[in-house]
């Protein structure tokens, strides 16, 4: 990397530029640590806070929702989102076409404000009108979650459609297979790195979303953002350092395993590519 | 070519027979693009055992010809039959038809013998059976020992021959190819050429190509259709196409050509006088022609059917002309020189360069070039 004779003045600003984005985590970590109540004076070092995190029912239980809420949601997100990318992608200019793609995307750029309050409306009308669903709650959140993931699913997954040569399904087709049994032995394993980023990311949404879940929650269906952001407003709890901790070891990990299963997959592939070179005689 | 080899194979030129049934046969085919006609009016008939090519420049149609034939695209008018079949309506998984891609479209996530065998799985194979194939068809193509490894583990050429022993694996009686040498290097395209001829002669399946490389046309084919604006424009074997050109474009896409203009000074059945003032001389040529008298016509000369020499050749009449070489390209086995005519035009001329040590032709030496009575390609279109 050469970066033995960098001039002292980058190496500097790299510091800086880390210090800036990490001494926040760094400052919660230590905290989470903290003996005293009082959440910005130091007291001391303790795991009490982890402690009474672990009996605390009623994070535990949002936390519990907020993934059971991100398994579904991710889910049909995939589902949903992939259709919508195949159509797109796949089936050429069709009326509506224009329309479909903008309805899709729209959330993406939608302020989450409108978003929410605009599904709450729906949700009452409909309960009004045809019974369903009945009051708000994990299922109102699972659907208003769904709808707003599905617009990121279908861009990472339509973007990896119109990458993939559509000549490698044609050849599918040629050689006997129905479009179905093209779509589940083909494109599907195809794009499954995709739809595996779609999930992830779908979930990651779920998990992180505070105000579409406040506007369609009903009583008793707290996701963990709900939760940590009402006792946030009641005063700074030290358990709250502790669950935040908590996040960002399991972020971290997960972060450091996708490195090095990466890490690896290039390694493989440069070899791959020294052996097809090798082979090319 | 290919009755050369075969000594003992029937003389292999069906479109010649009145009575030959041509296995594909493509009728007034029309195919829209909204606006954009890509294939216009087109009939052809293929027969069986052929290794015809599809020629033509990019955007001419021959793709789109091809794609027909392999389903993916519906005629917007007229009939293609396939073994007397009517295909309208025919979709590509039911058709006796398999087709080699030009990007070789590899299924990336299988290894090259699942590829191989992919085809043979969707018919319900028996397994033993499935299996014996796919390994005599990867012997066939010398990939035997990378039958575990994936697409992206193989060069360039091996995948090439992975997608052709895909597409042969369910033994077609129709194999098409889009462009198959295109992503080779020339050695290696040289090789597969040979091999892909073989592999023809051996199991006698009727070949298809689609190319816009005339080289690729000339050593591969019995017969070529030359496309143009999504027409056919003429239709015959290599030396047909090469030394009988029916159209001024044909005569310019194949091969290099000098076009003189001019006009019939005199003409009878069995030959014409024809002036032309930018080749500077009278052009002579041996046979008659089917044009009216006076009508502006032109003459093509291949390069390598000129000669070149300092000294007047003994009949300066007709035939000859004389100019300036402006440019000498040479290319080891011929030369090129541009020759400026007194006329203002520029002259193609090769010769091969037989003798090591010649005497040979310097830039802005005064040379004449002439050429045989029977050199001359009079085109009227």
């Amino acid at each position: 990397m050469g970066g033995a004779n960098r001039s002292p003045f980058v190496t500097g600003w790299m510091w800086a530029g880390f210090a800036f984005l990490y001494i926040p985590i760094l400052s919660l970590v230590i905290f989470s640590f903290n003996s005293n109540k009082l959440v910005t004076v130091w007291a001391g070092f303790s795991t009490k806070w982890y402690v009474a995190l672990m009996q605390n029912r009623q994070i535990l239980d949002a936390a519990w929702l907020s993934l059971k809420v991100g398994l579904a949601n991710a889910t049909i997100a995939v589902i949903l989102g992939t259709l919508v990318a195949l159509c797109l992608a796949r089936f050429g200019p069709f009326r509506g076409r224009a329309l479909l793609s903008g309805l899709a995307t729209a959330p993406l750029v939608m302020p989450e404000v409108i978003t929410g309050l605009s599904l709450l409306l729906l949700f009452v009308a409909m309960e009004q009108a045809l019974g369903w669903p009945a009051g708000r709650g994990v299922l109102t959140i699972i659907i208003a979650h769904a709808t707003f993931s599905m617009a990121y699913v279908a861009v990472v997954v339509q973007s990896r459609l119109t990458g993939m040569d559509p000549s490698i399904e044609e050849a599918a087709m040629d050689l006997g297979a129905k479009p179905a049994k093209v779509f589940f032995v083909i494109t599907l394993p195809i794009i499954a790195p995709a739809l595996v980023s779609g999930w992830l990311l779908a979930f990651t949404l779920s998990l992180d979303d505070l105000v579409i879940a406040s506007f369609v929650s009903g009583p008793g269906a707290s996701t963990l953002p709900m939760v940590i952001y009402s006792k946030v407003r009641l005063g700074l709890s030290p358990e709250i350092n502790a669950l935040a901790t908590l996040l960002v070891v399991i972020v971290a990990l997960g972060v450091i395993t996708a490195g090095i299963l990466m890490a690896h997959q290039e390694r493989v592939r440069q070899r791959d590519i020294q052996l097809a070179i090798a082979g090319n005689k | 070519m290919t009755e050369g080899k075969h000594p003992e194979a029937p003389v292999s030129e069906p479109w010649k027979d009145p009575h030959a049934t041509p296995y594909i046969r493509i009728q007034n085919v029309t195919k829209k693009f909204g606006d954009f006609t890509a294939v216009n009016n087109v009939s052809l008939n293929i027969y069986q055992q052929e290794l015809f090519c599809l020629l033509g420049g990019s955007g001419c149609g021959k793709s789109t010809l091809l794609r027909m034939l392999a389903g993916f695209e519906e005629p917007d008018g007229g009939q293609l039959f396939i073994d007397g079949q009517d295909m309208a309506g025919i979709p590509p998984y039911q058709r006796p038809v398999n087709m080699m891609f030009q990007s070789y479209a590899l299924f990336p996530h299988m290894t090259v013998q699942d590829n191989v065998a992919f085809g043979l799985k969707q018919d319900n194979t028996p397994k033993s059976e499935l299996w014996e194939r796919v390994k005599a068809m990867l012997e066939m193509v010398k990939l035997g020992s990378f039958a575990s490894r994936k697409p992206h583990q193989l060069s360039g050429g091996q995948r090439q021959r992975v997608a052709l022993a895909r597409s042969l694996i369910k033994q077609p009686k129709l194999l098409l190819l889009d462009e198959p040498l295109g992503a080779l290097d020339k050695k290696l395209r040289e090789s597969t050429q040979f091999e892909l001829m073989n592999i023809q002669e051996k199991l006698g399946v009727t070949f298809v190509v689609v190319t816009h490389d005339q080289e690729e046309a000339m050593t591969l084919s019995t017969r070529i259709g030359v496309m143009n604006a999504g027409q056919i424009v003429q239709v015959g074997t290599p030396t047909e196409i090469y030394e009988f050109p029916t159209s001024r474009f044909v005569a310019d896409f194949i091969g290099s050509v000098n076009m003189f203009q001019g006009r019939i000074v005199d003409e009878d059945n069995d030959y014409v006088r024809i002036s032309s003032d930018e080749a500077g001389c009278t052009i002579f040529i041996n046979h008659g022609v089917a044009a009216p008298p006076s009508a502006a016509l032109a003459v093509a000369l291949r390069p390598e059917k000129i000669v070149i020499s300092r000294e007047a050749p003994a009949d300066t009449t007709e035939n000859c002309t004389h100019g300036v070489v402006e440019g000498i390209a040479y290319m080891g086995d011929v030369s090129v020189y541009n020759v400026r005519l007194h006329t203002g035009k520029l002259a193609k001329v090769t010769q091969p360069n037989l003798v090591r040590h010649a005497d040979t032709i310097n830039w802005d030496d005064h040379v004449y070039l002439h050429w045989h009575a029977a050199s001359g390609i009079v085109l009227t279109v």
